[in-house]
């Protein structure tokens, strides 16, 4: 019998079932997606010698928490007021708004592939996740970009625009910088690689051509 | 014998005799006998020993009494650095205390008082670094909140009581602060009688101040009525003796004129013992009298509730083990300090054994009561108490202190100090259980024992290390006029605040945003709401008429530890200092011109341009 071409065989394995394994990775991952919403995504820590215990920022989903019972994320502003950057203010983030509602709308899209149980609602849920994690990113980067660029002209304190570190260590004036994924972004991230697995073990579990 | 050798002898034995003289001359002794380095710690030892590295801490802190400063003094130990001042009695414009309203209705027109002797709050006989209650001679006694080391609450001057010396002793479970009398007067406070009516007319007044186990708000309690001695020193009896409260008296003479002389005649005064739980008892049943708005009850109408103890002459401690077992009263003009028996006593009252009577109160046979007298050394004053039974006893003319056991009463060491030891503080050395470690000799004088400051010289605090059989010590600390008494309590015990928080502010005049701050205007009253962050204030500009009466609240807005505002009005003599979250309230009436406000208390890079106008127009 004649191999059939490659985009035959891949629509084939669209319509496939699922099995029993990848199923279960699909429930794993979205209960690690709905657990990313309660964890922190990322953090970011800023330490200066007349702050030796550092100045915390962890974003989530849904908020900005600053350490100390959320006295960091005022200090932060007091002191970037005299650079004439924005203070960090809920209300300007639309993100918290809508991203809950995305990471909830992916753990959908997960357990309606693992009820429909073929590839194409797997691959579906992938795209989208994928999607919005690139995006997220990209969105998280840019803010960071115009808060250190979008500086007021009046300021006390004229500094060049600087863009805060998104990973890793930044100096910036007297301030170490310190910014990394945290547990809910680590979570996003092993949600990925299960949907790789449970899209592998598809693969491998495909009904044989027929012959 | 030719003359020229006459006169040779002569002049030889004249040489001689000059000679002898300039040697004699030569002989007199450079220092005292007994050399002032004994019991000085080895160098590298006490180093190590009283060395906090910087950003460590300190195991301990120490509250000295300020005397006539009007203050408390915070030290931390071992290093006997000097962490801050806790205004009391007295302004402190690096606080701001007394210059706001509210501080300035609790100082009620008084700008000193004479600290004497605080006390830490206790449950069950032990620290329990909740408050710090203080004493001064104008008859007030203070209330000092822990949790952020400020002066909440002054009372009086309590009626009746005059000179207010034998305070602040708090009872073990902190159910009353007593005080006393050592200036007696006719009472109430206002009463005419000429001096020569002293003996019958002038009274002596022990008094209790009642304290809310909760708030720790302290108000009139009840007094005692009695004869004009001079109280000086007490201390609440405790496990054992809970329930008795002793305090020392001299001038039992009820003498006038000059005591030094007029008072020292008899060779024993008194130690009053007081059946506190029976005097409040008797004073919820409604005994005693109203005087100047107190219950005072009279020891000669309710029997039972006082006793007087001799004592070795002008006695100023009284102090009561750690057990409760003794009372140790000290005749600071003797060479021994007396231990009585707390059981004795007992059973001396239930005997009715007794020499005689005091207007009525009865006075115990001194033999039934005692157990040893101790032979300290000269002019012991003051008892403190370390671990295993140890006691430790100020001598003030010997300059000195000994180390002595209760129950054996040998006496084990002596230690000079330098100079002229008034009170001493053990860590912990008059609850129920005594750490032992560390004993700060609180002396009179330094006598040039530091960099020479001129003639109005600091005291002098000397920190001791009594862990070891020989006490030894370890450093000097110069200290602020003047530590009667102080108290060391484990630093763990303490648990301030470091800013307010914003939601225990209910300041009816706080402002926490910006846009609300600014002027309202009811007739000539004007109230200014003002914001004080880094840094700037808003409004920075206030503008009023000439003779408006203007009330400025200022809120600092800040949470961050240190981060601290002053307002500092020129010309007005108002200067306020903000803590982070607090809101502080000055009312004045307005001069016509232009005056700068600005913040006093550094804050931040920009601190310099925190400034203000206050623009008053002319009428």
């Amino acid at each position: 019998m004649a191999r059939k071409g490659f985009l035959e065989r891949s629509a084939a394995f669209l319509h496939e079932p699922i099995g029993a394994a990848p199923r279960s990775v699909l429930v794993l991952a979205a209960v690690l997606v709905v657990s990313a919403h309660f964890l922190a995504l990322w953090n970011l820590t800023m330490f200066a010698p007349q702050y030796p215990d550092g100045l915390r920022l962890d974003i989530y989903d849904h908020a900005l928490v600053g350490g100390n019972g959320g006295q960091d994320i005022k200090e932060i502003n007091i002191l970037n007021h005299y650079i004439g950057m924005r203070d960090l203010a809920m209300e300007d983030f639309t993100e918290f708004k809508w991203i809950p509602f995305v990471l909830g709308g992916v753990a959908l899209l997960l357990l309606r592939a693992t009820v429909l149980g073929t590839v194409k609602e797997l691959v579906d849920a992938t795209m989208v996740f994928v999607y919005f994690g690139g995006f997220s990113l990209w969105s998280f980067g840019f803010k960071l970009y115009r808060y250190g660029h979008d500086l007021a002209p009046g300021a006390a304190v004229k500094v060049p625009p600087f863009t805060p570190p998104m990973f890793g260590y930044k100096q910036i004036a007297n301030f170490e910088v310190y910014s990394y994924p945290r547990a809910g972004s680590y979570l996003l991230v092993a949600v990925g690689l299960l949907l790789v697995m449970a899209l592998w073990i598809a693969w491998r579990q495909r009904r044989a051509p027929a012959s | 014998m030719t003359p020229s050798r006459a006169r040779m002898i002569t002049w030889t034995a004249a040489a001689a005799i000059v000679g002898l003289g300039v040697a004699v001359s030569q002989c007199s002794p450079s220092g005292p006998r007994t050399t002032r380095r004994a019991g000085v710690s080895d160098t590298a030892i006490a180093a190590e020993k009283t060395y906090v590295a910087p950003g460590d801490l300190d195991q301990y802190y120490m509250f000295s009494s300020g005397g006539h400063s009007g203050q408390v003094y915070v030290y931390g130990l071992p290093s006997m650095r000097h962490i801050s001042t806790i205004p009391v009695f007295t302004p402190y414009p690096a606080t701001g205390y007394g210059f706001d309203d509210d501080s300035k209705a609790m100082l009620g027109g008084l700008t000193w008082g004479d600290v004497h002797h605080p006390a830490l709050s206790e449950t069950k006989g032990e620290y329990d670094g909740r408050w710090l209650f203080v004493n001064e001679m104008n008859g007030r006694i203070a209330r000092i909140d822990l949790r952020d080391f400020k002066t909440k609450q002054i009372l009086g001057p309590v009626p009746n009581v005059s000179g207010n010396h034998s305070g602040a002793f708090v009872t073990p479970n902190t159910e009353y602060a007593m005080m006393g009398t050592r200036f007696s007067i006719p009472i109430p406070k206002g009463t005419y009688a000429p001096i020569d009516k002293y003996a019958t007319e002038y009274k002596g007044v022990l008094a209790a101040v009642k304290i809310d186990p909760k708030s720790g708000a302290m108000s009139l309690g009840w007094q005692i009525l009695m004869p004009p001695f001079d109280f000086d020193l007490g201390d609440a009896g405790k496990l054992l003796s809970d329930g008795w409260m002793f305090w020392s008296s001299y001038n039992t003479e009820r003498a006038t004129g000059k005591l030094e002389v007029t008072s020292t005649q008899k060779d024993r005064d008194y130690i009053a013992a007081v059946d506190w739980r029976a005097a409040e008892k008797a004073a919820a049943e409604g005994k005693g009298d109203l005087i100047g708005g107190v219950r005072v009850i009279d020891p000669k109408k309710v029997p039972g509730l006082v006793y007087l103890i001799p004592c070795g002459k002008s006695p100023h401690g009284v102090d009561v083990s750690p057990d409760g077992k003794y009372i140790i009263g000290s005749g600071k003009l003797q060479g021994v300090t007396t231990a009585f028996n707390f059981e004795k006593i007992q059973t001396a009252i239930r005997n009715k054994d007794f020499t005689g009577d005091e207007d009525g109160v009865p006075v115990l046979k001194y033999e039934s009561v005692k157990d040893a007298e101790v032979q300290v050394g000269l002019g012991p004053l003051h008892t403190q108490f370390g671990t295993d039974g140890f006691a430790y006893t100020s001598l003030f003319v010997d300059s000195a202190i000994t180390k002595w056991k209760l129950g054996t009463w040998e006496v084990i060491d002596k230690a000079p100090v330098s100079y002229s030891i008034g009170h001493l503080s053990a860590a912990e050395g008059d609850t129920v259980s005594p750490d032992g470690n560390y004993l700060v000799a609180l002396n009179k004088l330094s006598h040039g024992r530091h960099l020479n400051v001129g003639p109005s010289q600091p005291e002098s605090s000397q920190l001791i290390d009594i862990t070891e059989e020989k006490m030894k010590l370890l450093y000097d600390a110069f200290t602020e006029p003047e530590p009667h008494y102080a108290q060391i309590v484990k630093a763990d015990k303490l648990h301030p605040i470091e800013v307010y928080p914003k939601e225990e502010n209910k300041h009816p005049l706080a402002v926490w945003d910006v846009n609300q701050a600014g002027v309202t205007r009811q007739g000539n009253k004007v109230t200014v709401k003002l914001v004080a962050v880094r840094s700037s204030f808003t409004p920075t500009a206030v503008e009023v008429n000439e003779g408006d009466i203007v009330t400025v609240a200022v809120t600092n807005i800040e949470q961050t530890t240190d981060e601290l505002h002053g307002f500092g009005l020129l010309d007005y003599n108002i200067n306020l200092v903000i803590d982070p979250g607090e809101t502080k309230v000055v009312t004045f009436t307005a001069k016509k011109g232009v005056y700068p406000y600005y913040c006093t208390n550094f804050c931040s890079a920009l601190h310099q341009e925190m400034q203000g106008y206050l623009i008053v127009k002319p009428r």
